[in-house]
Formats: C-alpha cells, sequence, structure tokens
C-alpha cells in the first residue's frame, strides 16, 4: 500500500484536528524507510504497524540497530519514511512540508531526550519558553506565565532562573520535560530520558511520566533497560526494523511505590 | 572574545573608512575656504578670446573690457548685482617707509571691498567722494604694510607711486595665500579713476568683477552682466568677446580632484571592511558548526528553517552593527588624532557615518546570509546527532 492510495480518503479530516480514526493518537501504517550508507542499504523500518490510543503509555525496546530511534524520528515528524502513511492526532503527516512538520512539532508533540538537550547558558525559564516564542498560532497569551507553570508542575518552580550548568542530571531532564509539556502536546516522545540518569533519579523522573500519564498524556518512550520499561502500560519490541512483541505490560511497577523501597536516598548518589 | 576578534575587523574597516573620508573632506573644505578668501557670490568678466579668421589668439588677446563697462552700464542696468568693481592692474615700484618694494597695484572702485569681503585692519577704505575727486590715497594689503612699515603705523603716512605721492588711508586685514598659491595680501588698492589718470591712462581694463545678495541670484545675473556687455559692444551675432565666471566654477574645478581623491581613499579603506565581514562569514560559519546541536533542539521543538535562519541573521547583524558603532568611535577619534599629529584639517563627515553604519548593516547581511541558510537547512536528525 502507498501512501497516495490512503490520502483521498484520509484527506477531509486532516483540517478538522477531530480523532476520526477512533482516538488514535498514533496510526502508523506500513512505515519503510531504507538507509543508503554508500553501496549497502540498511533497512531501519519494514513495513511497521502502529496503532497508539491517547492515554496510552508505551516503552519501545530493542537492541541498537533495531530501528527503534528511527521509529521514533518518524512517530516524531523528524524524518519523513519513504513508503506508508501516519495519521498523528487525525493529521496526515506524509507529504507535508518542512514548515508543517515544524509546526506540528511545535504544536502536538513534546520530546525528551537521553543528553536532555537543553539550551546552555539560557535560564531553565527561558528554555521552557522557547517552544511557546515559536508557536505561530498565538495561542499563548502570556508563555511566561505558562512556562513558569509547566516548571512548577515537574517540581522546579524554586528554580527558574538558574541555567543548565547549575542543575543536577536530574534537574536537567525534568526542565526538558517541562520543555516538552508546556505547548499541552498531544504526544509525549521520550528518548532513552534515563539514559544518562542513576537509577534513583531515573525512578523518580518515571514517577513523574506515570503522573503525567495518569493526567491523560499519551506517553511513548524508547528505551533498553527492561526495568524503566516495567513502568508503562504497554511494551513493543523491536528487532531488524520490525515489531516483533508487541503485549500490555502484566507486572506494571508504579514509580512512586518503588521510590518507598528502592535504594537509600542517602547512597543513591543524587546530587 | 572570538566575538571581540571578530568585530575587530568591521571596527578596523570602518574606522578606517571614516578617517580617510574626514582627510579628504578635510583638504576639500580648506580649500573651499581658501577660495572664499576671493570673495562672497563673485562674478568675473574677463577680456575673452578673439577670432582672427579662424585662428584663436587666446584668451585677452583682444580685450575690449572697458571702464565704461563695469562702472557705468553694469551699475546702471544690472539689477540682480549689488557691487561692481573694475580692477585696472599694473605693477610699479612703491618707494616710502623702509624702502621700496615692488608690487601690484590695483584700481577699484569702493565696491571692491564688498565683493571680496575684505575687512581692515586700520584705517578707512577709499569713499565715493575719493573715488569722483581723483584723490591719491592708497589702501595697503597687510604683506606690502609690512614689508614697507614694519612695527609702525602707516596710516596718514605718504609714499610714491611712479614719482606721485599718495597718502596711506588704510591697511587690508591679511587674507592669505589662494589655492595656487600666490599671495593676495601683496598688492595696493588705490581709486579705479586715480588710477587710469595718474597711472595707467589706459581704459582697458583686465577684470570686471561684481557680486550678487545672495548665491541663489547668481546664474540670473551671470546671463543679465552677457546680454548687458553684448549689448554694450555692440556685437550683435558674434560670438562673446568676453568670459563670465563665477565663483563656484572655480570652486568646483579645485575641489572636484579632492573629492576624486576622498573616494579612492575610502575605496581603499573600504577593503578592510570587506576583509572585517569575511571574517564575520567565517566566525559564523563556525558558530553554525558549533550549534549544530542547538539548532537541531530548536527545529525539533518548532522552529522553522526560517525561524533559525532569522536567529543567525540577526547575530551576525548585531555583531557586524556593533564593529560598526566602535568603528564610527574609533575613526572620529583617530581622525582628531590624525589631524592633530600631522595638522591636517580633517572633518568627519555625518555622511560618511551613516555610509558605514549601513555598510556594516549591510555586511552584516550579506556575510551572514550563507551561514544562516547553511544552518536553516539542516536536518533535525542529523542535527540532533552531531557531536
Amino acid at each position: 500500500m502507498t501512501a497516495m492510495s490512503t490520502r483521498s480518503e484520509a484527506s477531509p479530516t486532516r483540517a478538522s484536528g477531530g480523532l476520526p480514526s477512533g482516538d488514535f493518537i498514533i496510526d502508523a501504517t506500513a512505515l519503510t524507510k531504507t538507509y543508503r550508507m554508500g553501496t549497502n542499504e540498511v533497512h531501519a523500518l519494514r513495513a511497521v504497524d502502529l496503532k497508539v490510543r491517547a492515554g496510552e503509555m508505551i516503552a519501545v525496546m530493542g537492541a541498537s540497530g533495531s530501528g527503534k530511534s528511527t521509529l521514533m524520528n518518524m512517530l516524531g515528524c523528524l524524518d519523513t519514511p519513504d513508503s506508508g502513511s501516519y495519521l498523528l492526532d487525525g493529521v496526515r503527516v506524509e507529504g507535508l512540508s518542512t514548515n508543517e512538520l515544524a509546526d506540528i512539532r511545535n504544536q502536538k508533540l513534546g520530546f525528551v531526550f537521553q543528553g536532555f538537550n537543553l539550551l546552555a547558558r539560557t535560564t531553565a525559564i527561558d528554555n521552557v519558553e522557547l517552544p511557546l516564542l515559536y508557536d505561530r498560532t498565538h495561542r499563548w497569551s502570556n508563555p511566561r506565565a505558562t512556562a513558569i507553570e509547566a516548571l512548577k508542575k515537574v517540581g522546579l518552580g524554586d528554580r527558574l532562573d538558574h541555567v543548565p550548568s547549575e542543575l543536577s542530571g536530574g534537574q536537567q531532564q525534568r526542565v526538558a520535560i517541562a520543555r516538552a509539556l508546556v505547548t499541552s502536546p498531544r504526544l509525549l516522545l521520550a528518548d532513552e530520558p534515563t539514559g544518562n540518569l542513576d537509577s534513583r533519579t531515573s525512578v523518580e523522573i518515571m514517577a513523574l511520566f506515570q503522573e503525567l500519564n495518569d493526567e491523560g498524556i499519551t506517553i511513548l518512550l524508547v528505551t533498553h533497560e527492561g526495568d524503566i520499561s516495567r513502568y508503562a502500560k504497554r511494551f513493543i519490541e523491536m528487532r531488524d526494523g520490525r515489531i516483533i512483541r508487541d503485549e500490555d505490560v502484566d507486572d506494571r511497577h508504579i514509580a512512586s511505590v518503588d521510590l518507598l523501597t528502592v535504594d537509600d536516598p542517602e547512597l543513591a548518589g543524587t546530587p | 572574545m572570538r566575538t571581540l576578534l571578530t568585530m575587530l575587523g568591521i571596527v578596523i574597516g570602518v574606522g578606517a573608512v571614516i578617517i580617510m573620508v574626514a582627510i579628504g573632506q578635510g583638504a576639500r573644505s580648506s580649500i573651499e575656504a581658501q577660495i572664499n578668501t576671493l570673495g562672497t557670490n563673485m562674478l568675473v568678466i574677463t577680456a575673452g578670446a578673439s577670432t582672427a579668421g579662424g585662428v584663436s589668439q587666446g584668451a585677452g588677446t583682444f580685450n575690449r573690457l572697458q571702464i565704461e563697462d563695469a562702472a557705468e552700464k553694469l551699475q546702471r542696468e544690472a539689477t540682480l548685482i549689488t557691487a561692481v568693481s573694475p580692477v585696472i592692474s599694473t605693477r610699479t615700484q612703491l618707494i616710502g617707509g623702509a624702502g621700496n618694494w615692488r608690487t601690484e597695484i590695483n584700481g577699484v572702485s569702493t565696491d571692491y571691498q564688498v565683493i571680496r569681503d575684505w575687512p581692515l585692519a586700520s584705517g578707512t577704505f577709499f569713499t565715493q567722494d575719493d573715488q569722483r575727486a581723483l584723490r591719491k590715497v592708497v589702501v595697503l594689503g597687510s604683506t606690502v604694510a609690512e614689508a614697507l612699515y614694519a612695527g609702525m603705523d602707516p596710516i596718514g603716512e605718504r609714499l610714491q607711486l611712479r614719482s606721485v605721492p599718495f597718502t596711506v588711508i588704510g591697511v587690508l586685514a591679511a587674507k592669505g595665500q589662494t589655492a595656487t598659491g600666490t599671495d593676495q595680501d601683496d598688492v595696493v588698492l588705490v581709486p579705479y579713476t586715480t588710477a587710469r589718470a595718474r597711472l595707467s591712462g589706459r581704459s582697458f581694463i583686465a577684470q570686471i568683477l561684481a557680486s550678487t545678495a545672495s548665491p541663489a541670484d547668481i546664474p540670473a545675473a551671470q546671463e543679465e552682466m552677457s546680454a548687458i556687455m553684448r549689448e554694450s559692444h555692440k556685437l550683435g551675432d558674434a560670438d562673446d568677446d568676453f568670459t563670465i565666471r563665477n565663483q563656484n566654477e572655480l570652486a568646483e574645478a579645485a575641489t572636484g580632484t579632492t573629492e576624486v581623491m576622498t573616494w579612492l581613499l575610502a575605496a581603499i579603506a573600504s577593503v578592510s571592511l570587506l576583509v572585517g565581514g569575511i571574517g564575520i562569514m567565517n566566525i559564523m560559519l563556525v558558530s553554525v558548526t558549533e550549534r549544530t546541536r542547538e539548532i537541531g533542539i530548536r527545529m525539533a521543538i518548532g522552529a522553522r528553517g526560517s525561524d533559525v535562519m532569522v536567529q543567525f541573521l540577526v547575530e551576525s547583524i548585531v555583531i557586524s552593527l556593533a564593529g560598526g558603532l566602535l568603528g564610527i568611535l574609533v575613526g572620529i577619534a583617530g581622525s582628531a588624532l590624525v589631524g592633530s599629529l600631522t595638522g591636517w584639517s580633517t572633518e568627519t563627515s555625518p555622511q560618511a557615518v551613516l555610509m558605514a553604519v549601513g555598510f556594516s548593516g549591510a555586511v552584516g547581511v550579506f556575510f551572514g546570509f550563507y551561514p544562516a541558510r547553511k544552518a536553516a537547512s539542516l536536518h533535525p536528525i542529523q542535527a540532533l546527532r552531531y557531536e
């Protein structure tokens, strides 16, 4: 199936922004991506189908090279698939211009990265405010206040004017999460969000994710740590560009409970 | 620090342009000031070239300027000129005071002082009455006064011109040299009536000087004078046998050269501005590479290519404008320094300053554009993964 064949039936829904495809935030069909490295062809994604409903919390696992990062980039509108169709929150993504993709990232998506990716020498509040300043719909009448609210939500109401180098890793990741949340996105994408954090801080971050998910935000996180994936509701494993497992998490852990039993805070090495 | 060094290129470039233009403008206005010592709003009629059987005899060969032209006809009929004076010129020996002195004797009318805008250092100028009565009175140029009456007051002293005794009634203020280096103060003025009767006897004269009330009147006055002169000389269809030039023409000829020189200097200085601009481009390219990850972050959270581009363009414009402003300070200070070290007159012109600011802004846009576009065209994924 190609993108062309499905476009006509879905296009009337593009402008509405509603959820015509049965409440699916992500509705991806046969996503395919092939990279060419010289003469070699790397099949990063081979016809991946993925449907995600609002309110889900999904962990994507897989070895490096399994295609999970590529999938993440496709779903995050950072890269475009070679073929396949992708409806994000009812909007058909393939065929959009780079500017339209930028606007979708700004309005519908929030990103959290392994390396935090905050702007250096820029205060927490300015970092969080940034996505609001790139918004072209002018729906934020008071970006500053909205940013402060987001930082309070992640527990950093007292660190507004700190620059990243003055914050611990966990705090930096919280700033990054606040930045992802500040636009009230439909979908939060987290790429190895705990990869650079010690285990206790990781659990703290997962507690924050679970709290946000309970409030209704759909979260998709990529990780290679099995412990972390148990905090999600649904679990997907990838290998060689294909989804090989897709199941609910049976023994879901609640991070806020684990925090009581995990290493003593004094010994965990939190900054 | 690195930004400061980059800015330095623009600072030096803008400073150099301003200093060079200041030196050029200074040279130009000192020449203009010298031209202005000739008089204000002045028109000069000289005897024109005559043509004998198709062979030009050169200017002044057939001199038909007459006292009557200047003193009577122009004064009576020309409405736009406020002062007119013939100049009867002859060189002779003065005897008086400390000894003798050879100089130029100019027979002029009372209007001459007005036309040349030439104040007196002491004494009085001759009057209409002196002129009518052919009185033997002289007004000395300061060089002559210094030569014959050094250290004393020459007013009332007697001296001899071609064995005719004259009384000194005034001394002119010093005017200095002309643009071509002639000492304007090495002169003696007598009433033209006296000069004609006692010294020369000729009724043909070298020049007629006139002046108008304002510079705006000069072109019309020139035409009017021309018409009167043609009528007076009964020329009919023949070519003019005189030439009327105004002071602006003299000034333009003299300042034209310095103008060319000013722009030449500015052009050379602009090269350093160009080099400064290339420095900015270089630093911006480095900056784009260093901040690739930041660009990726911005794109991930929704910055369009144009947002990124504007960001980098603004940055390079800010750098070059800041450099430009600093350069203006350096330029103004530098031209004052050059002025005081070399004694040249320098003049910072507002146009040069404006031009320098505009130019540095343009440098920012021009040399910032390529790096900014490079930043804007980065792929978000590659930018994010960049180490």
